[in-house]
C-alpha cells in the first residue's frame, strides 16, 4: 500500500542527513511499519466519534495573570552559543 | 491577453492579552531580548501548556465582529516544521477544528459595498524575532529572540473574494477597524500586532479556474500591502505575457527596493503533518457562554456608519471617516450632543482636526481639544461672534493649548466687531481711499461690491461682522453723497 515512501523528503522533513547505505537500509523498514500502521484502516470506524484527546476532559483554562517563573534561571546558559542576550544560531536568510 | 487579479489574504493579529497563550510570561513589548521566556514557551521537553482564558474570550470577540459561527467545538493542532525561531519544532495552531468560521467583512469600494467572505479564524502562538547576523557582530550566524513566542494570536483567513490591491487595502483597514472596535487587539501595525500575508494568482478574465498563486508573507503596513500587490500583478503579468508560468512559491517583499523576492522555492514546499495537539484538551463553548460574550461587543463600525448616515444627515464618506475608530466617532458624537449641527461639526473635524492630528501623529483621545470646546467654538459661530475665518485661529490655538474657545476670543481681541459706529468709521476710510472705485460703482459697475467688502474685511483683519458691513456698505455708497 504506502510501500511508495519518499525516503529522501522524509529525511528533508526530519532534518536527517542518510547516507546512501542508510537510505537503502532504513526505507524498506520505515515501508513496513506504515504497512503495519495501515492494518487500522481495515477496521471499521463509522460508528465512532473522532476522538479529540483521550483524556473525557475539556475547557482547561487559565487567568491572563503575569507571573515569572524561576525568576534566577537562566535559560539562555543551556544553549550551544549564546550571545548578548540572544540563542545565536547558523545564519537563516542571506 | 487582460488577466483578472484574485486576493485571499491571511491576516495575523496579535491578542492584548497581559500574558502568552499556554504560560504566565508577560506578553510586554520592548523588553530585554529572551527577558518574557520560561520553560513552557522555550519549548522544554516535559512541560504542559496551559490555556490562556482571555485568548478564546477575545478570539470569540473576533468572531462575532466578523460574522462568523463560533464552533461548538475546537481544538489546537501541531504544525510541525523547523525553524530557528519556533523552539518546540511545531507551532501551536488550529487546523480541523479552528474557533470560528464562515463570516465576512463588508468593504466600501468607490462607494459601493462589497462582501468579503472569510474562511476561518483561528487561535495560534507567535514565533519568535529572528535578527540577522550583520546587526550583531557575526553576519553568518542569526540570533534568537524568544519573548514573542508563544504570544496568542489569531489568524483571519479571507476567501480569495479580493479583485485588486486597493481591494485589499480597503479590507485591512476595515478589519483593523473592526478589531479595534471589539477591543481584542491594539493593532499597532509597526510592532507587528496586524500583519499579513496575501495570496496573489492572475487568470484570464471569465474563466472560472483560478491561476497558480504565490503567497507574499509577512507585509505589515497598509501602504505595503497595496505596493506588494501591485508588484506581484505586474511580474506574475509579465511572466504570463512572455508565455511562461507563475510557479507555486512564498515571496518576501522588500519595501526599501519595492520588489517581491523568493523565499522557498517549489521543492522545499511544505508538509506540516499536523496532528491533534495531545497536551491541550478541547475546548467546548456553549450557545450561552457565547451569547454572554455577544452582549459585550459595542457598536461595530458598519452599523455605527450607516446610523451616523440615517441619525446626523451626513454624506457616506463623512460617516466612513468618522467611525474609523471609536474614540473619533465618540469625540463627534459628543460634540453633536452639544452643537446640533451635524454637518458643520464632521466638517470641522474632517478638515482642521484629523489634519492637525496627522500633522502630530496623535491620536484624537491624546490631544487637547475636547468636545465641549470645539462644540463652544461652533457655537460662538453661530452666534455671530466670531466668522468661520477667525474661527480656525481659535481652532489652532485651542488645538495647541487646551485654551477655551471663549478665552483665546478675549485674549486675542478675536470677536466680531459688531458696533455700527466703528464699522461705519472704516466704511467711510475706504469710500475715501477708493474715489475712483467708488465713482464706478455709483454709475452703475455694482460688481465692484465684492471689492469693497474684501478692502473692509482687510481692514477689520477680519472681524467686521459680515451682515453689519454689508448693510452699511450698500447705504453709504448709495447715498451718493
Amino acid at each position: 500500500m504506502s510501500s511508495e515512501l519518499n525516503i529522501d523528503r522524509i529525511a528533508r522533513l526530519a532534518r536527517l542527513k542518510l547516507t546512501d547505505d542508510e537510505k537503502q537500509k532504513l526505507a524498506p523498514q520505515l515501508a513496513k511499519i506504515v504497512d503495519y500502521i495501515d492494518l487500522l484502516g481495515e477496521l471499521d470506524t463509522s460508528d465512532v466519534e473522532p476522538t479529540a484527546h483521550i483524556l473525557p476532559v475539556q475547557n482547561v483554562f487559565r487567568e491572563d495573570d503575569p507571573v515569572k517563573n524561576f525568576p534566577e534561571a537562566d535559560y539562555l546558559s543551556l544553549a550551544p552559543k549564546p550571545d548578548k542576550g540572544h540563542y545565536e544560531v547558523p545564519k537563516i536568510i542571506g | 491577453m487582460k488577466y483578472e487579479t484574485v486576493i485571499g489574504l491571511e491576516v495575523h493579529c496579535q491578542l492584548k492579552t497581559k500574558t502568552k497563550i499556554f504560560c504566565s510570561c508577560s506578553t510586554e513589548f520592548g523588553k530585554n531580548p529572551n527577558e518574557n521566556t520560561c520553560p513552557i514557551c522555550l519549548g522544554m521537553p516535559g512541560v504542559l501548556p496551559v490555556l490562556n482564558r482571555q485568548v478564546v474570550n477575545f478570539a470569540v470577540r473576533a468572531g462575532l465582529a466578523t460574522h462568523c459561527r463560533i464552533e461548538p467545538m475546537n481544538q489546537f493542532a501541531r504544525k510541525n516544521y523547523f525553524y530557528p525561531d519556533l523552539p518546540k519544532g511545531y507551532q501551536v495552531s488550529q487546523f480541523d477544528h479552528p474557533l470560528a468560521t464562515g463570516g465576512y467583512v463588508n468593504i466600501l469600494i468607490d462607494g459601493e459595498k462589497k462582501k468579503i467572505n472569510l474562511t476561518r479564524i483561528h487561535m495560534e502562538e507567535d514565533a519568535g524575532k529572528l535578527v540577522h547576523g550583520e546587526n550583531m557582530g557575526n553576519p553568518e550566524s542569526s540570533y534568537v529572540d524568544f519573548n514573542r513566542t508563544g504570544v496568542p494570536l489569531i489568524e483571519i483567513v479571507s476567501e480569495p473574494d479580493l479583485r485588486s490591491s486597493e481591494e485589499a487595502r480597503a479590507y485591512m483597514v476595515e478589519l483593523k477597524s473592526i478589531l479595534e472596535y471589539a477591543d481584542v487587539s491594539d493593532c499597532n501595525m509597526e510592532q507587528g500586532s496586524l500583519r499579513c500575508d496575501a495570496n496573489v494568482s492572475l487568470r484570464p478574465f471569465g474563466q472560472e479556474e483560478f491561476g497558480t498563486r504565490t503567497e507574499l508573507k509577512n507585509i505589515n503596513s497598509f501602504k505595503f500591502v497595496q505596493k506588494a500587490i501591485d508588484y506581484e500583478v505586474e511580474r506574475q503579468t509579465s511572466l504570463l505575457e512572455q508565455g511562461d508560468k507563475v510557479i507555486l512559491e512564498t515571496r518576501l517583499y522588500d519595501s526599501n527596493r519595492g520588489v517581491t523576492y523568493s523565499m522557498r522555492s517549489k521543492e522545499e514546499a511544505h508538509d506540516y503533518r499536523y496532528f491533534p495537539e495531545p497536551d491541550l484538551v478541547p475546548i467546548v463553548l456553549d450557545e450561552a457562554c457565547v451569547e454572554e460574550i455577544a452582549k459585550t461587543l459595542p457598536e461595530l463600525p458598519e452599523p455605527k456608519r450607516e446610523r451616523f448616515t440615517a441619525e446626523y444627515g451626513i454624506p457616506a464618506y463623512d460617516a466612513q471617516v468618522l467611525t474609523a475608530t471609536r474614540p473619533l466617532a465618540d469625540f463627534y458624537e459628543e460634540t453633536v450632543k452639544l452643537h446640533n449641527h451635524p454637518k458643520a461639526v464632521s466638517n470641522w473635524m474632517m478638515g482642521d482636526l484629523l489634519r492637525e492630528l496627522k500633522n502630530d501623529d496623535q491620536e484624537i483621545q491624546d490631544c487637547k481639544l475636547t468636545p465641549q470646546r470645539l462644540a463652544g467654538m461652533l457655537d460662538l459661530i453661530e452666534a455671530g461672534t466670531i466668522n468661520g475665518k477667525i474661527a480656525k485661529t481659535v481652532f489652532e490655538e485651542m488645538y495647541n493649548t487646551g485654551a477655551e474657545p471663549e478665552t483665546v476670543v478675549k485674549e486675542k481681541g478675536l470677536g466680531q466687531i459688531a458696533d455700527e459706529a466703528s464699522i461705519e468709521k472704516l466704511v467711510d476710510q475706504i469710500l475715501e481711499d477708493n474715489p475712483q472705485q467708488t465713482a464706478d460703482y455709483r454709475n452703475g459697475k455694482e460688481k465692484l461690491m465684492g471689492y469693497f467688502v474684501g478692502q473692509l474685511m482687510k481692514a477689520s483683519k477680519g472681524q467686521a461682522n459680515p451682515a453689519l458691513a454689508n448693510k452699511l456698505l450698500k447705504q453709504k455708497l448709495g447715498s451718493g453723497s
